[in-house]
């Protein structure tokens, strides 16, 4: 009897805490959406563009967690991308040729996609070891190139296509699938955060010689911090493929990663509720803009180009960067992302 | 000479290596001075090539025969007045914020150049091929069994010619010892009485005009061109920088040169993994050799 | 006789070409304070900074007494890196204060103690019993300290809105969460008037036997120096000048030479 109460009272003790809270939310966004599309209300396009967000949340969130909260700037992001949907791909659709349904399937995809992670973890252990004596901008450049290496190398694979890519993938990544996985990955990213190994992080960001000098190995924390950022946007990446069924070299270029880029700057560094909010902001910002230009062609005398999107987009990098250095969420983040012990603490540094 | 290793590749990477090192040393100059890795650096060339591009258009709209050296001193002005502009908009306000804002800010810039252009009806996001035979027309010379333009030889003795120039007005007149200055202790050159925002506008300007001819002879040479051309050759340019020693010109120059080399070549070994040699290259001199070959070397202080 | 703490055996460095510290030797007793002085660029902080593994020594070689099983044992701690070097028991301020002034006091204090940390990143994903007690209690030591310290008010302040007096006292008390046996400190009472310097020396004594340190100290005011150190080895341009009581120290011509041929 008693062992079954506090059994009870467990569960609704977690469901009080905050990850419970979060858990409520996921269900209940999960929840709405679910029937809206199955009904149709939502229709499959849109339904897309919320998926498309969810996977950027976690590439933003990944990539925050290397450049806003360990200080290492990097631009090769996209490229662990590319190591995760290629590697998840071609386990996939090449090597198993898994079925797009039934649980055999769904097992496989699960394992696929943490293959992808831990192969694009594994690059960036490796790229971080050699890499990560190097500072600030000469960083930036070695990080880009290494991305731009990792998009060559994959050009001249011919097993997986070479620069025609790799078409047909089976679409694994559900809706369901999809809030399941970003879910939990800023959830473990969150944790990793607020924890002593993420505050020898943020320690490293600050002042890397006195975060030594206290005693912290920099030189692993900062692999760490990379290998993790590398494993969750394999991850990522590993779930754009199974979500547009076709994946090529070029969608992992540099200008991919600028976007993600552009959505850890415009949210806050060091804010995971401000790479939250980016991410889905700006995907849908983009969509918005998308069939706001296509209107505005029937008004206008001359045509007008997609490339505008791109061209708001970058005015809005520049100006956060001229007006809000500092992002849209600064380095404050939303309360449930903070883990109760660590409330007062957070509250006085926001 | 046969087989990979013979007098056409020489002259090949010799022409690329001209092109790589007058964008390179603009990368050069500007980081010499605030420490910036200018990513819109690329772009400065793009324009000088579309500059270039509608001036033939232009003139030969109006059945007039255009001049090469007029038609370098447009791209120089289009690329000198970007690049002028970019530093005012968006570098200047940022002087003295954290260094990555800025970096930051030159992505965007950078963007924002490339978009707008292809964004722009007139330019479009298309290829267009540059109409160089009719600011030249082609003249082809075969020496030791090489093929030899004169599109090539105008590339080299332009591109040389600028080097040249660009060596003595940052080695003998005011304003290049000013800059001099101001690359080794901006504090203490603005002490000494030198207005520093007044050389980094001019280190700007110099920069872009250098880019900008080197989109002309782009043009000229590869004559296909569309807004995003300076991405990659502006980051290989950047790379040759690195190579030679960043804040240094005559190592911008030589890392340019390594750089033609090595990709011509690597490109005659094995065309795609050719396209990653210069990728390749960047991290092994940040890895053993981070001042590069012409640099100083420094050291953090505790 | 006391055990040597910590041994500088003649060392030697060079920056490229330029000789910074010229046969350096140094047997520190434990639970001495000592000073180092010297005018500006003697080469003081360089024995900081190569003691604590930041620079290697050209030549020569450092050793360290510290517990290791509850044994005392002398390490050669030459080629160690400086974390390394921090978790055998060697702690240091800087001249220039360098606290992580984007995160609040008390994580200042709890990075200190990172590397006594037993879990590892599984732990902290899943948030597991060891997870919880390691936190408990390293929240707890950081709170106590900060408390001893007076800056236990201070605990949820970001370190750059801290007073000058208050960053010293954390940038010191975060020394001591790294559980040093020897305090390497560097120009303490850089910035402070007499009555604040008073205080420190106080503060310095006290900490020196509750926390049953040794000390090693760079200071420029000689007030501070001659008052709180036992013995005080002087530099210039790199080599020992001097070396003895505050008494011999500051009646030695050579001494007054360095310091007033060439007042700082």
């Amino acid at each position: 009897m008693s062992g079954k109460n506090s059994i009870m009272q467990n569960i609704v003790r977690f469901l009080k805490s905050r990850n419970g809270k979060i858990l409520i939310g996921t269900f209940i966004f999960w929840l709405i959406l679910y029937p809206l599309n199955k009904f149709n209300v939502m229709n499959n396009y849109w339904m897309h563009v919320v998926n498309v967000s969810l996977i950027f949340v976690i590439l933003t969130v990944s990539l925050n967690l290397i450049n806003g909260f360990t200080g290492q700037f990097s631009i090769g992001h996209m490229g662990f991308a590319a190591v995760g949907a290629y590697t998840a791909a071609t386990l996939t659709t090449l090597v198993w040729k898994v079925p797009s349904h039934g649980i055999v399937a769904y097992t496989a995809f699960i394992g696929a996609l943490l293959l992808g992670g831990i192969a694009a973890a594994f690059i960036g252990f490796l790229i971080g070891l050699p890499t990560l004596r190097l500072r600030g901008d000469y960083l930036a450049i070695v990080t880009l190139a290494f991305g731009e290496i990792i998009r060559v190398i994959i050009n001249s694979i011919d097993f997986v296509g070479g620069p025609r890519g790799i078409p047909g993938i089976p679409r694994f990544s559900t809706f369901t699938v999809v809030v399941v996985v970003t879910v939990l990955s800023v959830i473990i990213m969150k944790n990793v955060i607020y924890s002593s190994i993420g505050r020898a992080l943020l320690s490293i960001r600050e002042d890397e010689v006195a975060s030594e000098l206290v005693g912290v190995d920099t030189t692993r924390y900062k692999v760490l911090g990379f290998t993790v950022g590398a494993f969750f946007a394999g991850i990522g990446g590993g779930l754009l493929a199974h979500l547009v069924q076709y994946i090529n070299p070029l969608q992992f270029g540099f200008m991919a990663t600028i976007y993600v880029l552009i959505m850890v700057y415009i949210g806050g560094v060091g804010s995971i509720s401000g790479s939250i909010v980016a991410a889905i902001g700006l995907t849908f910002l983009s969509e918005g803009l998308r069939f706001g230009l296509d209107k505005l062609n029937s008004v206008t005398p001359f045509p007008v180009g997609p490339e505008w999107r791109m061209v708001i987009y970058s005015v809005l990098l520049v100006a956060t960067m001229l007006y809000k250095t500092n992002g849209l969420m600064g380095d404050r983040e939303f309360e449930v992302l903070i883990p109760e012990e660590e409330d007062e603490n957070a509250k006085h540094s926001a | 000479m046969s087989g990979i290793f013979n007098l056409q590749q020489v002259i090949n990477s010799i022409q690329l290596g001209s092109i790589y090192a007058l964008i390179s040393i603009g990368y050069t100059l500007v980081y010499g001075i605030i420490k910036l890795i200018n990513f819109a650096h690329g772009d400065f060339y793009m324009i000088g090539a579309y500059a270039a591009y509608f001036a033939v258009i232009f003139s030969a709209a109006r059945k007039e025969h255009p001049n090469v050296i007029i038609v370098l001193l447009i791209s120089m002005t289009a690329g000198a007045i970007v690049a002028f502009l970019s530093n005012r908009i968006a570098y200047r306000p940022l002087r003295y914020k954290p260094r990555l804002s800025a970096l930051i800010t030159a992505i965007g810039v950078s963007m924002f150049l490339e978009y707008t252009s292809s964004a722009i009806p007139a330019v479009g996001p298309s290829y267009r091929a540059f109409p160089q035979s009719q600011l030249i027309p082609e003249r082809t010379y075969h020496m030791w069994g090489a093929v030899l333009t004169n599109y090539q030889i105008v590339n080299i003795v332009i591109a040389v010619t600028l080097m040249i120039i660009l060596t003595y007005i940052v080695q003998h007149t005011r304003i290049g010892m000013a800059m001099r200055a101001s690359a080794q202790d901006k504090d203490a050159a603005s002490l000494m009485g030198i207005d520093i925002e007044k050389i980094i506008d001019f280190t700007f300007i110099i920069g872009g005009a250098l880019a900008g001819a080197a989109g002309l002879l782009t043009g000229i040479t590869y004559p296909r061109i569309n807004p995003y051309m300076g991405i990659i050759p502006g980051l290989k340019a950047f790379i040759a920088a690195v190579l030679g020693g960043i804040g240094s010109v005559p190592g911008a120059m030589l890392g340019s040169y390594i750089m033609g080399f090595a990709e011509v070549f690597g490109m005659a070994i094995n065309s795609i993994l050719g396209e990653g040699i210069a990728y390749a290259i960047l991290i092994l001199v940040l890895i053993f050799l981070p001042q590069g070959i012409l640099g100083k070397k420094t050291g953090e202080k505790v | 006789m006391p055990n040597t703490a910590l041994k500088v055996d003649h060392v030697t460095h060079y920056f490229g070409g330029l000789r910074a510290v010229h046969n350096f030797h140094m047997e520190l007793p434990q639970g001495v304070i000592w000073g180092l002085i010297g005018p500006n660029g003697a080469g003081k902080t360089t024995i900081f900074n190569l003691i604590t593994g930041v620079y290697t020594p050209t030549e020569g070689k450092i050793y360290f007494r510290h517990n290791k099983h509850g044994n005392e044992v002398t390490e050669d701690i030459t080629r160690y890196k400086p974390h390394t070097i921090v978790s055998k028991g060697i702690a240091r301020t800087f001249q220039n204060l360098r606290v992580f002034n984007n995160l609040t006091v008390l994580d200042n204090i709890r990075i200190a103690g990172h590397f006594r940390i037993q879990y590892g990143l599984y732990d902290s994903v899943v948030r597991n019993r060891k997870f919880k007690e390691e936190e408990i209690k390293l929240r707890e030591e950081a709170m106590k300290l900060l408390e001893m310290f007076n800056l236990h008010s201070r605990a949820y302040t970001l370190a750059k809105g801290l007073p000058y007096g208050e960053l010293r006292r954390l940038e010191i008390a975060r020394a001591l969460a790294t559980h040093p046996l020897l305090l390497l400190l560097d120009e303490p009472a850089a910035g402070m008037n007499p009555k604040e310097t008073e205080e420190l020396m106080d503060m310095i004594r006290w900490i020196k036997k509750e926390f049953n340190l040794t000390i090693f100290l760079i200071e420029h005011h000689m007030k501070f120096v001659m008052g709180i150190c036992e013995r005080i080895k002087v530099m210039d341009f790199g080599e020992t000048i001097a070396e003895g009581t505050p008494e011999e120290v500051s009646n030695n011509p050579k001494v007054i030479e360095a310091y007033l041929g060439r007042k700082k």
